[in-house]
């Protein structure tokens, strides 16, 4: 390994560094408000080294890949991961005695999501994502009382732990029909491999799908998402909708396509159905919910199904000759646009509701608009992005989708990609109801009065939200280079 | 510029109004009546000094150097997005309804809205903002971002100061608008995607968009896609569920707006979009169409007789007259067309006065059953009075701005098809039917015991200079309407050539 490969592994190193200090700091003084400062410096140094990194793009070892988009997506999950930071550091402190463990366990699964953002490899995939996993689990878990958490860590790991199984066999499968787990030697093998053991090999693509689809909760692998979602710690809800799942599409994506999967007419139809059934159902389902971050899960799980059609648009563009260069520029908007929109959704909800379970109805947010302006108008404008609403950045994103799919033919999906965002709106709009109604008087009661740096998280997102929508340009620029 | 910045006066305005709340709970309608008056003024101002309108004179539709004012500036380059604005007659005869309508509706909230005044006004600026937009941009993205964002203000003014039923009312209009406007959205960016197909370059431009070449499926495709996109906000049969819903609870400027103003942006999209951009779908269309809006028009006219709520009723006839409109687009002649222009006009006095009154009796007696009411002429003989002449202008009496636009829409039908112009003139029967029986259930009759005691319940001086001010236009539309004929003619038949030569071929 050469001095310039090491530059192009600085995120990850420093990442892995700042575990090791956090570590070695326990050991000397426990204090948490230490802890906290090395993880938001760990954090900024390894975004820092991002923007350096840049210079040296190349394979590092066979396990990674250190590219533009990459390196974006990773600057991404390292911001959404200081807001989870910002989010959590004030609310662990009723929660638990010691939390220094938390911030580890944030750096460790951070770390984890960047490895399987950059890995090219079968084996670099399974690395990031059981390290991301494994730390997320416990994270899920950290509150001492309650029995909420606990639940949702354990329905979160049960199911997990099947779906990493699958996926290993799955892998297996593979290797054996082709006999390489690096994701280009895969493409360039898997043809010959699907003339000699075609089942094997569909059979094994098909289980890798089943094992990150659980990642991505999308149907028929959603059904933990709700409990995990309503259980978790709100800040870590967030951390789980945005990095976790935003990691495991990047890595799907790479695989998807350097791995030549989208060649396979069998691959693509189970796509097919699987997003139809995560836009119907997702949405579907988040009508009737009364608890907002239930209502976010099946939410998620009707965006997941909305950028399979991007990755399903591959498989045709192919056919009928459209730009390629367009679809990877709607995953890297879309998946940005629904990490910032899922931040300021989940930063309002912890800021408002805090780790009081009670307060996530739906119906604890009435009133809203009149007691915590700044609050409210991020909720609404993430609400509203959510649903596609102009001058947000959900707005751009299905400008993307829309055209992708027209692009590449898919009527079907379209066609159910509208159907779905008719239902979202109902739901998406209850949320907004819900904050105009009731007067001021007895709102100000069931509402804590302003705290600065609450206002200022929500305030930056919704920023971002709004910058994302009118603005795109520079965006589009960033997302069309990589 | 200018146009851009009759949309900023908007913007900028409704915050200050927002912000105003604090010096008062007087200061934001003052402020948001002032903003109004100013855009109007620096609008008209602007038209005094273009060399007396001669430019209205010969504009040509897909020539932008023609039209009376332009403006474009890159916003998305990469997909050929940008900010072009433009006016032409049509879109000034609709700004300046507008900007009058808006100052009538911030009149109609003045003792209405009695809680966070500053929001309610700086949303009804916003609406007012986003439909000037509509009315302006020729940009199709820009025009559908307007053309959503629009909603949102119109929406958190009918969930927020709406009446009892307004969470139904309000969901069920932003449903019925937003999915309609997805429609749009796919149909937009289909057509921009045959054009890039064609053409190699990706843009949203009106004057580019304009002689796209489609299959015959593609284009009747898109094309329904833009018409059920309008149609839903005209609003036409069989989309017009929301309307009586959504009018009925809304506040009284909020039933202002959407009744004068916002109804008026889907039948601008028809002539502005729908037709010239898919002119041969749109022609073998123009029969459902017609039909449609006949049924409309009779459909209405029975519903709104059945209603025992004021608003519901003025509410449903809505929907009758603008089935007018309907058929005035699609009969696609000059006749018609200047009719439909001119029922958009007059319709949006003669309602907006209406709601107005539904309004003010709503906020002196607690209710808008008719069969509450009877005999209110007693007690409020000036208000009877003005309602009577909205009731009449309504029904199309003959000297006042509604006739001449039913008429001229008959008119033109006549040419296309007799007999569907034989029924749609029963609406004019059915439309005096429940005007009256409107005004005799409300105003005539037997007093109510109970209304005796109003005391000094009739108009005021500013109720009655807005009013006042509604008359004299549906007056001067009914006995002098050349001036706005002549404005929108040039528009009109540049249109009508420039169909004919697409289809020609």
């Amino acid at each position: 390994m050469n001095s310039s490969q090491l530059l192009a592994l600085m995120p990850v190193l420093i990442l892995s560094l700042s575990a090791f200090v956090l570590m070695v700091q326990a050991s000397i003084k426990r204090d948490s408000s230490v802890a906290l400062i090395i993880t938001a410096l760990g954090f900024l140094a390894s975004l820092g080294a991002v923007g350096y990194a840049g210079d040296y793009t190349q394979s590092v070892t066979v396990l990674m890949v250190v590219d533009h988009w990459g390196l974006f997506f990773t600057a991404l999950i390292l911001l959404a991961s200081l807001v989870t930071l910002w989010l959590s550091s004030d609310k662990f402190i009723l929660e638990a005695e010691r939390k220094e463990e938390f911030y580890l366990l944030l750096v460790l699964s951070v770390l984890g999501a960047v490895v399987l953002i950059q890995s090219s490899h079968m084996l670099g995939l399974l690395l990031g994502m059981e390290l991301m996993g494994v730390a997320l689990y416990a994270m899920i878990a950290f509150p001492e009382r309650g029995l909420l958490p606990l639940e949702a860590a354990i329905k979160y790991l049960v199911p997990s732990a099947c779906a990493s199984a699958i996926l290993l066999f799955g892998f297996a499968l593979v290797y054996a029909a082709t006999g390489d787990l690096s994701y280009a030697g895969m493409g360039a093998k898997i043809a010959d491999g699907f003339e000699q053991n075609p089942l094997v090999l569909v059979a094994g693509a098909a289980m890798v799908l089943a094992g990150l689809g659980f990642k991505l909760s999308v149907v028929p692998f959603h059904m933990w998402t709700p409990d995990v979602y309503e259980g978790a710690p709100t800040a870590i809800t967030g951390y789980l909708a945005t990095v976790s799942k935003g990691a495991v599409f990047v890595a799907l994506t790479r695989l998807y396509m350097d791995a030549q999967l989208y060649l396979y007419g069998s691959l693509t139809n189970a796509l097919v159905v699987i997003a139809l059934a995560s836009m119907l159902v997702g949405n579907w389902l988040a009508l009737r919910q009364e608890n907002i971050k239930r209502l976010l899960a099946y939410s998620s799980i009707a965006h997941f199904g909305y950028l399979l059609v991007v990755l399903i648009a591959y498989a045709f563009a192919l056919k009928v000759s459209a730009s390629t260069q367009l679809i990877s520029q709607s995953i890297t908007f879309y998946l940005a646009a629904y990490m910032v929109t899922t931040l300021a959704a989940f930063a309002v909800v912890a800021n408002v509701a805090g780790e009081d379970q009670s307060k996530t109805n739906i119906s604890a947010f009435e009133g809203l608009f009149w007691s915590r302006r700044i609050q409210a108008s991020a909720l609404t404008v993430a609400m509203l992005s959510f649903a596609g609403i102009p001058l947000t950045a959900g707005f751009i994103g299905k400008f993307y989708i829309i055209n992708v799919s027209i692009e590449s033919e898919l009527w079907l999906l379209l066609g159910t990609l509208v159907i779905g965002s008719a239902i979202a709106i109902y739901y998406y709009l209850r949320v907004v109801f819900a904050m105009t109604k009731k007067s001021l008087e007895s709102a100000e009661q069931d509402h804590k009065k302003n705290f600065i740096s609450q206002d200022a998280v929500a305030l930056i997102l919704l920023l971002g939200v709004l910058l994302l929508g009118t603005w795109p340009q520079p965006f589009i620029d960033l997302a069309g280079s990589l | 510029m200018v146009m851009l910045n009759l949309i900023l006066i908007l913007l900028v305005g409704g915050l200050v109004a927002a912000l105003s709340e604090r010096f008062g709970e007087k200061v934001p309608r003052q402020v948001a009546l002032a903003v109004i008056l100013i855009d109007l003024l620096y609008l008209l101002t602007h038209l005094w000094g273009m060399d007396g309108l001669s430019q209205l004179q010969a504009p040509v539709v897909n020539d932008p150097a023609t039209w009376l004012m332009h403006f474009k500036t890159p916003w998305i380059p990469a997909f050929g997005i940008s900010i072009e604005l433009a006016l032409d007659g049509i879109s000034l005869l609709m700004l300046i309804l507008t900007l009058v309508l808006g100052m009538v509706a911030v009149s109609s909230s003045w003792t209405d809205i009695n809680h966070r005044q500053g929001f309610f006004e700086a949303n009804l600026l916003w609406t007012l903002a986003g439909v000037l937009g509509v009315f302006m941009a020729l940009d199709l993205l820009l025009f559908f971002l307007f053309w959503e964002v629009m909603l949102i203000p119109m929406y958190l003014m009918i969930a927020i100061w709406g009446h009892e039923n307004r969470a139904y009312a309000s969901m069920k209009f932003f449903i019925f608008t937003q999915v309609s406007g997805l429609l749009l959205l796919v149909s937009i960016l289909a057509l921009a995607g045959i054009n890039h197909s064609a053409s190699g370059v990706w843009s949203f431009s009106y004057f580019d968009l304009l002689n796209t070449h489609m299959t015959a499926g593609a284009a009747h495709w898109l094309m329904l896609g833009f018409f059920i996109a309008f149609v839903v906000k005209l609003p036409g049969f069989p989309f017009h569920t929301w309307l009586p819903d959504a009018h009925t609870q809304a506040p009284t400027a909020g039933s202002v707006i959407l009744a004068g103003i916002l109804l008026k942006t889907g039948a601008y999209g028809l002539i502005r979009f729908a037709v010239p951009l898919f002119p041969e779908a749109a022609i073998n269309f123009s029969g459902i169409a017609i039909a449609l809006g006949v049924v409309g028009i009779i459909y209405g006219a029975v519903l709104a007789f059945a209603q025992t709520d004021f608003k519901r009723l003025v509410a449903y006839s809505s929907v009758s007259h603008m089935g007018f409109v309907l058929l005035g687009v699609y009969a696609w002649n000059e006749l018609a067309l200047q009719g439909a222009v001119m029922q958009m006009v007059a319709h949006g006095f003669s309602t907006a006065a209406l709601f107005m009154i539904a309004g003010s009796l709503q906020e002196r007696l607690h209710t808008r059953d008719m069969r509450e009411m009877g005999g209110l002429w007693q007690q409020m003989p000036r208000m009877g009075a003005v309602t009577m002449f909205f009731i009449v202008a309504s029904l199309g009496l003959p000297g006042l701005g509604n006739f001449v636009a039913e008429f001229l829409v008959l008119l033109g039908l006549f040419q296309v098809d007799p007999w569907v112009t034989a029924i749609a003139a029963l609406g004019l029967i059915t439309g005096a039917i429940y005007s009256l029986i409107l005004m005799q259930r409300s105003f005539q009759g037997q007093p109510k015991d109970k209304w005796v005691d109003l005391g000094t319940a009739d108009f005021a001086g500013r109720e009655m200079l807005t009013m006042a001010v509604m008359m004299l236009a549906l007056i001067a539309l009914g006995i002098y309407p050349q001036p706005v004929l002549d404005t929108a003619q040039p528009v009109l038949q540049s249109l009508i050539e420039m169909v004919a030569v697409e289809i020609a071929p």
